[in-house]
C-alpha cells in the first residue's frame, strides 16, 4: 500500500476467513542508546520510524521526529470497526503503537462470544471477524510505519475464556483481564468471576499476551478518588499474584496504574508517592500508566494539562506503556483528531522530558518517603484486616472496595456484592475424579492419566492438537445478523467510498459533523442560548453545546457546538491555489550572478518583529543573501515612505515588506499604502512588492495591489524563486 | 465489617507493629498477605469450571460459538458437566469411533446422550 491512498476497507474484508496472524505475544519498542538526531542527544528512546508525522515544531529542526522509549497506546472504539481501522492508521502515525479496543456496552453480560460485525454502542462488538479485520489491517499499517503494533482488548466479562481461546487463535497481543473489574464494576458473581478468571489467564501465558489489570476503575469509580490509594495497590496484588499463579509470566503483567488526583488538587505532591510506593512493591511487574480521567471535563485543554502532569509522573518514576485519554472523553466517545492530539501530547512530553532522571531525582528523606511509607503500611493493614474477616469474598459482600474513606478510614460506601449473588451465580461445578478437557492450555484439575498420558504431554495428543495446534481447525463465522453488519454499513456509505465526494467527519466517515468555537459576549446561559441560534441560522443540524467556558460572568462566554452539515463537496469541483513554484538553488544563483539583484526590506508600521524578516535575508538561516542578492535591511517600525524611498536611491529590483501586526487589517492597509506611494513616485512598474507575515494570506496580499504575499513557512527559497521568476518575464 | 462500616482514620494506632519494620522486610509481609489472600481463590479455580471454561475446551477442540454454547447448555442439563463437557465429546468419539467434530455434533442432534452417560456409570 502506498501512503498517499486509502485503506480499502472491502479489500481487509475479503478472504478473511483464511486469514493468519503473522505472530503471537506483544512487542516492546526497540530503545536506541545515545541516539542523535540534527545534534540532539537522546537518553530514552527508541528506534525511529519509517513513515510518521512529526510534531509541529519539528520543520524547525529537518523534521526529524525521535520516538519515546514507552509503547504508547491509544484507545480507539466508535462502534464502526471498519472506520476504526482508517483511525488507527492516523494514530499509528502519530505514534502510536498499542491500540485498544473498548468493547461494546453489554458485551460483558453476553455468555459467549459474539460473530459477526453488528454496529456497537460505546465500543465495538468484539468478534472473530471484526478482530481479524484489525489484526490485518494492523499488518499494514505496521509495515507502513515500520515498527510492529500490539492490538489490544479485554478478556472479560461471563465469557472470559470464550474471548481468552479467541484471542490466542487471532494473535491479539494484549489484554484487559482482572476478575475484579468482573465483580466490582460488572456485577457478576464473584466465584464465577476468579474461577473463570484462572482459565483466561492460562490461555493468555500459552499466548503471550500482554495483561494489564482493571485497578484504575477504582479511581475513576470513587467518590473521593485519591482517597482508594492503599486500596488500589491491594486490589493489583490480588491481580498480579493470581495471574502469576495462573501461569502468566511476571513480565507479561503490567499494572494499570493511575495518578488519582488531578489539579486543583496539588497533583504531585499526592500522586508522585503513590506512584513510588506502587513501583517500589511492584518492581518485578509492568507499568501501564494511564492518565486521569476522574476529573475531566469538557475543556480538552484542561485535560490535556492533566494528561502532561500525570507524563511527568511516568517519567519520574517508570512507566513501560503510557497509556492516552483523548481530551474530549469528557465529553463524547472520543473523535478521529483527539486520538492523534492524545498520541502527540505523549511523544510531546515525554521527549521533552527525556533524560529527566539524568537531570533530577526523587528525594530519599522528607514529605516523599514518609508518605511513600505511609500508603505502603495502609495496603499491608487492608490485607490483614481483609483476612481476619474471613478472605476476599467476604471483604467484597462486606463492602471493603471503593470506599471513599483513606484505608482504614471507613465511610460506609464502598461496592458491595453478594457471595451468592450477581450475574452467573451458582454456574460454577465442582470437578469429579475423571474430569478432562482435551486441549492445551487448560487450568486447573486434569485426569489425562485415565488415558495414558503422562504428565508431560499435552491433552491435545489425544485430538491430534487443538485449534493451538492447528489453526485449520477453527470454525469461522463470518455473519449472523442479515441487517447489523459492515456489509449493510458500507453500502449506505458507497458514494463516499473511494470516491470524489467528502464530507466531514469526526469518528464515522461522512457523519458530517463539525464544531464551531465561538465567543459570545454575554453571559453563561444567554451564551448557550445565543449558540444554538447561530447553529440553526448557519443551517446545521442537531446542534449541542459540547462545552462552555466562562471568559467573565458578564463580558463574555465562549461555547463550543457541534451539529452536523448535509452537503457533500466534490473534490473535482475545486480549484486549488497553486503550489509555489520554487526554483532550484543552481537556477536562482546563476541568473542573480548574470543579472545582479537588489532589494529593500524592512518591517513596516508601529511593529518591531523582526525575527520572519531576517530569517528570510540572513545568509545564515539560508535567506536570500546566500544567492548573491544585495539586501539592504532598514530594521523595524519602518514608515511605508521611507522604504519606497529607500528602494529608489538605490535603484533596488523589489522591496520585502514584513507585516506581523495584523490588528484591524492594518497589515493589508499597509500594503495598500506602499502600492499606492510607489505608484505617485512612478515607480511601481520597475518596482516588486512583496508583503510578508505570519497573517498574512497571499490572495488579499495581491488585492491590496501588491506583487505577492508570502506566509508562515516560507523560506528564502520562495521569496528569491518568485524575484527571478518575475525578472526573468521583464 | 456490617459494625465497622464507618470509621475514623485510626492509622497511627493500626501501624505499631509496622512501624519498625525495615522497607524491605515491609514489602515481603505485603506480598505474603497477598499469598494468604488468594491461594485459596487459586485452590477455588483449580478443582472448579464453568460453562465460559468448558466452552473454550469444546472452541480449543475445533467447535464453534454456537456449537459450543450449545453442547455446554446439553452437557449441563445431562448433568455431565462435572466430567467435563470437552470430555463428553471426547468420550462419544471412543465409544463410536467418531470423528470429534462429529461426535460433537451428533451430541447437538440429541444423539447418543444416554451412551456417554452410561459409559461414565450417570444414572440421572
Amino acid at each position: 500500500m502506498k501512503p498517499n491512498e486509502k485503506l480499502d476497507i472491502r479489500e481487509i474484508l475479503k478472504d478473511l476467513d483464511k486469514y493468519e496472524p503473522r505472530r503471537r505475544g506483544w512487542t516492546w519498542r526497540k530503545p536506541v542508546k545515545n541516539l542523535e538526531l540534527e545534534g540532539n542527544q537522546y537518553s530514552d528512546v527508541s528506534e525511529p520510524l519509517k513513515n510518521s508525522i512529526p510534531l509541529p515544531g519539528a520543520k524547525y529542526f529537518n523534521d526529524i521526529d525521535p520516538q519515546p522509549i514507552q509503547v504508547i497506546t491509544s484507545e480507539i472504539a466508535s462502534g464502526r470497526f471498519e472506520d476504526d481501522i482508517r483511525r488507527m492508521r492516523m494514530a499509528a502515525w502519530h505514534g502510536a503503537d498499542h491500540l485498544m479496543v473498548i468493547r461494546t456496552a453489554g458485551q460483558s453480560h453476553f455468555d459467549g462470544l459474539i460473530e459477526g460485525t453488528p454496529q456497537g454502542v460505546g465500543g465495538v462488538a468484539i468478534t472473530r471477524k471484526q478482530v481479524r479485520a484489525q489484526r490485518k489491517a494492523l499488518d499494514i499499517i505496521e509495515d507502513e510505519v515500520g515498527r510492529k503494533i500490539n492490538y489490544h482488548s479485554y478478556v472479560s466479562g461471563v465469557a472470559g475464556p470464550d474471548i481468552a481461546v479467541m484471542f490466542a487463535e487471532e494473535g491479539v497481543n494484549g489484554a484487559h483481564q482482572d476478575p475484579q473489574y468482573n465483580i466490582l464494576y460488572r456485577n457478576i458473581n464473584m466465584i464465577r468471576s476468579f474461577v473463570d478468571a484462572a482459565e483466561s489467564k492460562k490461555i493468555m501465558s500459552w499466548a503471550n499476551i500482554l495483561q494489564i489489570d482493571g485497578a484504575h476503575n477504582a479511581n475513576a469509580t470513587a467518590m473521593v478518588a485519591w482517597k482508594v490509594m492503599p486500596e488500589l495497590m491491594v486490589q493489583h496484588a490480588i491481580n498480579s499474584l493470581f495471574s502469576v499463579k495462573s501461569g502468566i509470566k511476571k513480565e507479561n503483567i503490567a499494572l494499570s496504574t493511575v495518578p488519582p488526583t488531578a489539579v486543583p488538587a496539588p497533583d504531585l505532591k499526592i500522586n508522585l508517592p503513590y506512584a513510588k510506593a506502587l513501583r517500589d512493591f511492584f518492581d518485578e511487574y509492568k507499568m501501564r500508566a494511564q492518565m486521569n480521567t476522574k476529573y475531566m471535563e469538557s475543556s480538552t485543554r484542561d485535560a490535556t494539562v492533566t494528561h502532561v502532569l500525570n507524563m511527568m509522573i511516568s517519567k519520574l518514576t517508570s512507566a513501560d506503556i503510557q497509556s492516552t485519554i483523548t481530551p474530549d472523553e469528557g465529553r463524547n466517545v472520543p473523535w478521529h483528531m483527539y486520538n492523534v492530539e492524545a498520541c502527540d501530547t505523549a511523544k510531546q512530553s515525554l521527549i521533552g522530558m527525556d533524560g529527566l532522571l539524568e537531570l533530577v531525582e526523587l528525594k530519599t528523606d522528607g514529605y516523599l518517603p514518609k508518605k511513600v511509607r505511609e500508603l505502603k503500611e495502609r495496603a499491608i493493614l487492608f490485607f490483614e484486616e481483609m483476612l481476619l474477616d474471613g478472605g476476599y469474598f467476604q471483604a467484597v459482600e462486606d463492602g471493603y472496595f471503593i470506599d471513599s474513606g483513606i484505608y482504614p478510614e471507613r465511610n460506609g460506601d464502598g461496592i458491595s456484592r453478594e457471595i451468592n449473588g450477581g450475574i452467573g451465580v451458582n454456574t460454577v461445578y465442582e470437578r469429579d475424579e475423571d474430569y478432562f478437557a482435551p486441549v492445551t492450555a487448560h487450568f486447573g484439575y486434569n485426569n489425562t492419566s485415565q488415558y495414558n498420558l503422562k504428565a508431560n504431554e499435552s491433552p491435545s495428543k489425544l485430538i491430534n492438537g487443538s485449534t493451538f495446534e492447528n489453526r485449520s481447525k477453527i470454525q469461522y463465522i463470518d455473519e449472523l445478523d442479515q441487517e447489523d453488519n459492515v456489509n449493510q454499513r458500507l453500502a449506505e456509505k458507497e458514494k463516499y467510498l473511494n470516491s470524489n465526494l467528502i464530507k466531514p467527519e469526526v469518528e464515522w466517515l461522512a457523519d458530517g459533523t463539525i464544531v464551531l468555537d465561538v465567543t459570545l459576549p454575554t453571559s453563561i446561559r444567554y451564551a448557550e442560548a445565543a449558540g444554538l441560534v447561530l447553529a440553526e441560522k448557519m443551517n446545521l443540524l442537531e446542534p449541542e453545546v459540547i462545552h462552555k467556558e466562562i471568559l467573565h460572568i458578564a463580558e463574555a462566554t465562549r461555547i463550543q457546538i457541534k451539529g452536523k452539515v448535509d452537503f457533500d463537496i466534490n473534490l473535482n469541483d475545486l480549484t486549488l491555489p497553486e503550489e509555489p513554484d520554487i526554483l532550484s538553488d543552481n537556477e536562482i544563483k546563476e541568473f542573480v550572478n548574470e543579472h545582479g539583484m537588489k532589494i529593500v526590506a524592512g518591517t513596516v508600521g508601529e511593529d518591531e518583529h523582526s525575527v520572519g524578516l531576517r530569517e528570510i535575508i540572513d545568509i545564515k538561516h539560508g535567506g536570500i543573501e546566500k544567492y548573491g542578492i544585495e539586501c539592504i535591511y532598514l530594521g523595524t517600525s519602518v514608515p511605508i515612505t521611507k522604504l519606497v524611498d529607500a528602494a529608489i536611491e538605490a535603484n533596488a529590483d523589489a522591496i520585502l515588506m514584513s507585516t506581523i501586526i495584523s490588528h484591524d487589517e492594518v497589515h493589508y492597509k499597509n500594503m495598500k499604502k506602499t502600492h499606492e506611494y510607489a505608484i505617485e513616485k512612478g515607480v511601481r512598474d520597475k518596482l516588486l512588492i512583496i508583503a510578508g507575515g505570519t497573517q498574512v494570506t497571499p490572495e488579499l496580499a495581491r488585492n491590496q495591489g501588491v506583487d505577492q504575499g508570502f506566509s508562515r513557512g516560507t523560506k528564502g527559497q520562495h521569496v528569491a524563486s518568485f524575484l527571478v521568476k518575475n525578472k526573468k518575464e521583464d | 465489617m456490617q459494625k465497622k462500616n464507618v470509621r475514623p482514620d485510626d492509622f497511627e494506632k493500626r501501624r505499631k507493629h509496622l512501624k519498625n519494620l525495615s522497607d524491605a522486610k515491609l514489602k515481603q509481609k505485603f506480598w505474603e498477605l497477598a499469598e494468604k489472600t488468594v491461594d485459596p481463590l487459586v485452590k477455588l479455580a483449580y478443582k472448579n469450571t464453568t460453562p465460559a471454561i468448558e466452552r473454550s475446551v469444546l472452541l480449543r477442540m475445533g467447535f464453534s460459538s454456537l456449537e459450543a454454547k450449545a453442547l455446554v447448555e446439553k452437557t449441563i442439563k445431562h448433568g455431565l458437566i462435572s466430567k467435563g463437557a470437552g470430555h463428553v465429546v471426547y468420550r462419544l468419539s471412543k465409544i463410536k469411533n467418531l470423528e470429534i467434530r462429529d461426535a460433537g455434533l451428533a451430541l447437538i442432534k440429541d444423539k447418543y446422550w444416554k451412551m456417554v452417560k452410561d459409559s461414565f456409570e450417570v444414572k440421572k
